[in-house]
């Protein structure tokens, strides 16, 4: 080659091509996926709980996604009684599918697991729960008090085993953490796959038959 | 290309060619050695959090007290500093030497290009400490903020772009040879890409396929483009034997920007996209195949009957070996994305395993094989100790390869275990442990042989080495003798 504006051109062509494929035709073909009715946009402290979940990292080692029967054992294993379809996301922004499991899927946590205490005391070290856990503890997100300095409307942790505080204390949940359980047990996909009147489910990306 | 086949002395600079690669080489000093400094703090920075962020994994109580210091926080920086600091400033390093070398003239804008490192450095900075702050934009690969953070990199990029196209528009080389391709391509596709990613008004699966358009190509079109503009200009350079091929080059090139650009997909195979934007995804992957082989045929039959070569020269032995790691990469990437494959391997270590096949034992080889060539023509010395110099190759390579085999095998064991729904998810997570252990030995390993690379040219640039009438290797094997690298020393 020995023309600069070819080069150039011709680079430009390649990456626009696959700018309208995979960003522009699926913005105008998903812009009229229904909003489902089961859905709720989410509370501000549930929008304060997905702000904590992205600060620190969470999406690394969880995805949000079932996949299909056909395809993986995602629904055998408990992580939805579905697929999730592109309705189930119309309120995230930034998308958290994620693409690692070092941890569970948790697009249904809210549906396994909707105990506050319980996602609080996980969060407080995991290895209270699930000795076998390699999930970090976030022993920031609490403050250790001494019982007597617990003001009314403050949610204590009752710890259990080697994690426990020293007597005389307490585990406290901040705020933050308060906020970060909401968003977890608010995580359900469980109702029935919401249907467009007429128009078929392409922008849902299902057709009859997912499996290739 | 020289074909000179013994090491005559050049006597003066009257020669020509010579001249051209000298002022060449002394108007993209400033910024070339910049751009490598840059690249190797953020380097040293990079690993330090990969360590601790490696540990962590399986000692999970180990500094948990701050938020600054959570997994997820130090895993980001560490993506984050290896992408943009290290890999993307080392290639900017790689390109503002390599583009007035070969289309034979002097780096135009070269403060420009110093102005744009330094705001690059900035722009990671504040990304990085807002992260560990907490301040994230929530998808991989564009944590780092979009507002305060990521225009540093557009405007800096943009300006080292800038330079480099005024110096490409004032060439003095009719011919543009195939290495100028790739970096030119890659400086116009990276801010193309990057405002995409970036792009705040994506929601919902939306926002998942654009971060993956995003975060492929990155890889694809502005890792991938700079490193193997770089091997195709140091394998030929180093053995003085030109490239094997114009045309599949030109094959290669081509398709590459065309098949690699829809890849990205594949990061969501199964997910709740579009259905026929996976499947294109797929067919791109597989078609990936043609720039790969025409790629691999013309480095590596480059390569044939030379391989004695790799004994003497530490730019082709890091060089080779990247683009030996970039056919394999390439091949593996294109298996994974199979949806048999894909279903066992998605969501596991294996992901991890091969994007450092692709980072590292690809891009940042070849980095270390270009700055072992570059480095010695900037600063008139050559590198002070063959020893350091053996010590870094072999403490990355047995480090990379052990990181990438344990994480393989444990990633297939650990994908083998979540599919079948009657083993609990525990053991999904225990069978990973001996790997993510030996990851992080492997991770130390590596750290080595950073450190002794990172002293070797502290020494190389405070000029503490011995000033050298002769090149190091050129006594062994004339193949590899330059003569305007003797002419550079006098």
């Amino acid at each position: 080659m020995t023309r600069i504006w070819l080069l150039l051109l011709g680079a430009l062509a390649t990456v626009g091509f696959a700018f309208i494929v995979l960003v522009a035709v699926p913005g105008v073909m998903l812009q009229d996926v229904p909003r489902p009715a089961e859905l709720k946009p989410y509370t501000p402290e549930q929008a304060r709980g997905r702000a904590v979940y992205i600060a620190n990292g969470c999406i690394y080692c969880h995805s949000q996604q079932v996949r299909d029967p056909a395809f993986t054992t995602d629904v055998q294993r408990g992580w939805g009684n579905r697929a999730t379809v592109p309705a189930d996301y119309v309120y995230d922004r930034p998308n958290l599918l994620g693409t690692m499991r070092t941890g569970p899927d948790l697009i249904n946590v809210g549906q396994r697991l909707p105990d506050v205490g319980w996602q609080l005391l996980h969060l407080y070290n995991p290895r209270t729960v699930a000795p076998w856990s390699i999930m970090p503890a976030y022993p920031y997100l609490f403050a250790v008090r001494d019982s007597a300095a617990v003001r009314p409307g403050e949610r204590v942790v009752t710890v259990p085993g080697e994690h426990a505080p020293p007597p005389g204390r307490v585990v406290v949940a901040t705020p933050d953490a308060l906020a970060l359980a909401e968003y977890l047990i608010s995580l359900k996909r469980d109702y029935p796959v919401p249907q467009r009147g007429g128009t078929g489910d392409a922008a849902n990306g299902r057709s009859a038959h997912t499996m290739p | 290309m020289s074909t000179s086949t013994r090491p005559t002395p050049v006597g003066s600079l009257d020669r020509p060619d010579v001249d051209v690669r000298l002022r060449a080489d002394l108007s993209s000093r400033g910024p070339v050695l910049l751009a490598f400094g840059s690249a190797i703090v953020w380097l040293l920075v990079g690993t330090v959090f990969g360590d601790v962020a490696s540990f962590k994994l399986h000692l999970p109580d180990w500094l948990v007290q701050q938020g600054w210091l959570t997994f997820g926080r130090l895993r980001t920086v560490h993506l984050n500093t290896m992408i943009y600091g290290w890999a993307s400033l080392a290639m900017v390093g790689v390109s503002l030497w390599i583009i007035p070398r070969l289309v034979h003239t002097e780096l135009r804008y070269g403060g420009l290009a110093r102005t744009g490192i330094w705001l690059w450095n900035v722009g990671l900075v504040i990304g990085n400490l807002g992260v560990l702050a907490g301040y994230n934009d929530g998808l991989e690969w564009l944590e780092m903020h979009r507002y305060f953070a990521d225009p540093w990199l557009v405007v800096g990029g943009g300006m080292v772009g800038i330079a480099l196209l005024v110096t490409l528009a004032a060439r003095e080389a009719d011919h543009l040879y195939v290495s100028v391709w790739y970096v030119m391509a890659a400086y116009l596709w990276f801010p193309i890409i990057f405002a995409v990613g970036n792009w705040p008004t994506f929601t919902g699966v939306e926002s998942g396929a654009t971060n993956w358009f995003y975060a492929h190509n990155a890889l694809g079109l502005w890792l991938t483009a700079v490193s193997l503009g770089a091997a195709y200009y140091f394998i030929p350079k180093v053995l003085g034997r030109p490239v094997y091929s114009y045309q599949l080059s030109l094959l290669g090139f081509w398709t590459l920007a065309f098949f690699y650009a829809l890849n990205g997909m594949h990061h969501l195979v199964g997910g709740p996209i579009p259905e026929w934007m996976i499947t294109t995804s797929i067919a791109a992957s597989a078609l990936m195949l043609i720039p790969v082989l025409a790629t691999a045929v013309n480095l590596h039959v480059t390569m044939v009957g030379r391989f004695g070569a790799l004994r003497y020269s530490p730019t082709l032995r890091f060089v080779v070996l990247g683009a030996i790691s970039y056919t394999a990469v390439s091949l593996q990437g294109m298996l994974t994305a199979l949806r048999e494959v894909n279903r066992i391997t998605h969501f596991t270590q294996w992901t991890i395993a091969h994007s450092h096949v692709g980072v590292y034992a690809f891009v940042t080889f070849v980095m270390f094989g270009s700055m072992y060539y570059i480095l010695p023509r900037l600063v008139r010395r050559e590198w002070p100790s063959a020893l350091l110099i053996q010590w870094h190759f072999w403490l990355v390579l047995t480090g990379i390869a052990l990181y990438v085999i344990a994480l393989t095998v444990v990633g297939v064991r650990q994908g083998l275990a979540m599919l079948d729904p009657q083993v609990p998810f525990q053991r999904s997570v225990e069978v990973t442990i001996p790997g993510l252990v030996a990851r992080s030995v492997a991770g130390l390993v590596l750290t080595a042989g950073h450190l002794v690379f990172v002293w070797h040219y502290w020494l190389m640039v405070r000029g503490r080495a011995p000033a050298r009438e002769t090149l190091v290797f050129h006594e062994a094997r004339p193949i590899l003798y330059e003569p305007e690298a003797e002419g550079a020393l006098r």
